[in-house]
């Protein structure tokens, strides 16, 4: 297979693509000169995994979806996200590249809160939107991907959270690529403005077994001043999907952002997620699980920045490996001068199921101020034998006491996530891919 | 005939090719309580972890029956299902799964499939162990052992103990770590199982467990061996005189697995 490099996508099929859209005339600037940056730039550089002859060219750029009246509509594995005692109250559901669903309760919406697909959001918050997309978090020009996924956005939601309000009820998106060969080239925009908090969770889904396409995310979430963001994500592309996901926070002062995150692709995938701990007293609590199997390839950096004196990260990274995956897991701590009374603590563990697989943790502090405390855990082991054997000595079968075992071990971050549905559903796709 | 019976014949276990049980004989019957006692470090654990599969231990000769049922020959699980149950002397830990999950995969296992308990009635049961034991509800939740203190530990694996209700039970040093009030605790569960259905093999350094638990028999180990037998006198003896009488009575000078007899 020969792979090409050159993208089937040039300025006259972006400039139209904008125009179709009604875009800002900024919009269409961004994504020109993005276009324009692209060729120049490299692809990343993940530790460990090379990602040269991956595919990030093949695939189409668009498909729409129709819309649906009901939810009952959904197929069943997409019913499974969704709480189906009560309907969830904000719901965005994104098939293909149209919003085929969207609701947002009466209360948000008087409060003044945001919840709505990228391209609304680009006519009717158009200010808002500029101001934050790709400026504080991911810059355009970090290297070929971020250029590629800002010339070629095209799908994605925009929230926003105004001063001091408090949203309890969770909002929840699902993006789902219906069409097999059609690319995610997706943008979330989250933003809680001082004082405000909310919990977003999304999931991507996909069924592209043998169909080749890409998945360039790019996730951007800001807690201003004093705002909370509780952020959980349940990521299941198939096979045929080569994702990079890029998610990054930004956590202002006294600002806490928290991720759980499911990283469960079938298919090739580079995942990176960063919180810059821009101001004082601010948080992160990242949390990820991730499950490898067959011959996929896979790469996860969890890093937090700390700007902020006072300054909190906490990184935990759970993974399972199986059949013949290989995963490396990078553990990024670093404290910046200047902040002082920082403390960054980071846990890696991988569990290896398969003589055949590989599973790499790289704990890593970075520090370059002195009165700060770090720290850091990674291993990288198979399924204790002691513990089995105690399981088994109740009669449970060897299966059985593996499934607990890894249920168990990747329970800390599944828990963490806070939507019952999803909870469930991350619980039945880690069985899947398990067993 | 009531209940089940174990047979150890002639069991010699090695581990990391090191010889640590020689040559032990015993009969466990159902309705029947045999005390095993010994200095430490004779193979009294090895003798129950062995007997239950643990995978460190080698049997290099004998055999261990249940009612005829080669155990040796079956996985851990399996033994498990066949009616055996060892409560150990160091309990694992597992991140994660909570003792009530825990408990219910194993109460199911043993119903096996298609005859699980109901959630309803898997409560009534747990709830009812718990409150037997006098163990706080919270625990159910708590990840299995995590955590727990020496004395929880040894709770727990009485409770699993109620709610399995195996034909034969080995007990390893269920008794080390526990306050006055919870020996009690402990061995009241313990003789609640009483009867000529169930027979159980106790091992212990002290004679105040079997001051509840009265046993049928006694056996000393040493050397890894069964190097005597009596009834529940002789455990008394041995509170009172400890071990040197016995060495002195059959010429043994290092009582260790380490020397040879
Ligand atoms: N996993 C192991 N690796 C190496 N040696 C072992 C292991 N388990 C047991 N042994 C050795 O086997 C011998 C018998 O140990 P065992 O645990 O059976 O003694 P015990 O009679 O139960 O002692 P205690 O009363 O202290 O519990 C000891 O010398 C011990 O060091
Ligand atoms: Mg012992």
């Amino acid at each position: 297979m020969t792979v090409e490099t050159k993208l089937p996508y040039d300025k006259e099929y972006i400039d139209q693509f904008s125009k179709e859209r009604n875009e800002p005339e900024w919009m269409l600037e961004l994504r020109l000169q993005a276009l324009e940056q692209a060729d120049a730039l490299e692809l990343p550089k993940p530790d460990k995994t090379k990602i040269g002859k991956w595919n990030f060219s093949q695939f189409k750029h668009t498909a729409t979806g129709a819309a649906i009246q009901s939810l009952k509509e959904l197929p069943n594995e997409l019913q499974e996200f969704l709480d189906q005692e009560n309907a969830p109250e904000n719901l965005l559901i994104q098939r293909n590249h149209s919003v085929a669903y969207n609701t947002l309760s009466k209360e948000l919406k008087d409060k003044g809160v945001i919840f709505t697909d990228i391209f609304t959001a680009l006519q009717k918050h158009d200010d808002l939107v500029k101001r934050y997309y790709m400026k504080d978090a991911v810059s355009i020009d970090e290297h070929r991907l971020t250029a590629l996924h800002a010339a070629l956005m095209n799908g994605g939601v925009f929230v926003y959270v105004p001063k001091n309000v408090e949203v309890e009820v969770p909002l929840q998106t699902i993006f789902w690529q219906e069409d097999p060969e059609v690319a995610l080239f997706n943008h979330v925009l989250v933003v809680a403005d001082e004082g405000s908090s909310l919990t977003y969770v999304e999931n991507y889904f996909s069924h592209n077994e043998k169909e080749a396409t890409v998945a360039n995310v790019v996730t951007e979430v800001i807690a201003q001043d004093n705002a909370k963001i509780s952020f959980g994500a349940v990521d299941n592309f198939a096979h045929g999907t080569t994702a990079y996901n890029n998610r990054r926070g930004v956590a202002y002062r006294d600002a806490t952002v928290d991720w759980a995150l499911g990283q469960m692709n079938d298919g090739n995938t580079v995942s990176e997620n960063i919180t810059h701990l821009v101001g004082e007293n601010s948080l992160s609590n990242a949390k990820t699980v991730s499950v490898g199997r067959g011959d996929q390839t896979q790469n996860f950096t969890a890093k937090i920045v700390h700007f902020g004196k006072n300054s909190e990260g906490y990184i935990l990274q759970h993974g399972v490996m199986k059949d013949k995956s290989t995963s490396i897991f990078n553990g990024i701590g670093k404290i910046e001068h200047g902040a002082s009374k920082a403390n960054a603590e980071q846990e890696s563990r991988v569990l290896m199921l398969s003589e055949k697989a590989r599973g790499d943790a790289n704990p890593i502090l970075l520090i370059d101020e002195d009165d700060v405390t770090a720290g850091h855990a990674a291993s990288v082991g198979r399924v204790d034998p002691i513990q089995l054997y105690y399981l088994m000595s109740r009669g449970i079968t060897q299966e059985e006491a593996e499934r607990l075992i890894i249920h168990g071990f990747l329970a800390p971050v599944v828990n963490q996530l806070p939507i019952e549905a999803v909870k469930n559903q991350l619980t039945q796709v880690i069985e899947r891919k398990v067993y | 005939m009531a209940g089940s019976t174990l047979e150890i014949k002639n069991l010699h276990v090695s581990i990391e090719d090191k010889e640590i049980l020689k040559g032990v004989d015993l009969t466990i019957k159902g309705g029947e309580f045999h005390a095993v006692m010994g200095p430490n470090g004779t193979g009294k654990s090895t003798l129950a972890s062995a007997i239950m599969g643990h995978p460190k231990y080698e049997i290099t000769e004998g055999s261990v029956l249940l009612d005829g049922e080669d155990v040796l020959e079956m996985e851990v699980d399996e033994r498990a299902r066949a009616g055996l149950f060892l409560a150990m002397q160091y309990p694992s830990e597992i991140s994660g799964v909570t003792t009530s999950d825990f408990l219910r995969s194993s109460i199911n296992a043993r119903r096996g499939e298609g005859n699980e308990i109901s959630l309803m009635n898997f409560i009534k049961e747990m709830d009812s162990a718990l409150d037997y034991l006098d163990i706080d509800k919270n625990m159910a939740q708590r990840y299995l052992n995590e955590g727990f203190s020496g004395g929880e530990k040894k709770r727990n694996e009485i409770l699993q103990l109620l709610l399995l209700k195996p034909e034969i039970a080995i007990l390893d040093e269920i008794d080390s770590g526990l306050d006055i009030d919870a020996l009690k605790i402990v061995s009241k569960g313990i003789n609640r199982l009483r009867d000529e259905n169930f027979g159980c093999l106790i091992i212990t350094h002290y004679q105040r467990l079997l001051n509840y638990i009265t046993p049928d028999k006694v056996h000393v180990m040493m050397q890894g061996r069964v190097v005597k037998s009596g009834g529940p006198e002789l455990a008394k003896r041995l509170e009172a005189e400890g071990y040197e009488w016995i060495k002195e009575e059959l010429g043994i000078e290092d009582e260790t697995v380490e020397q040879k007899a």
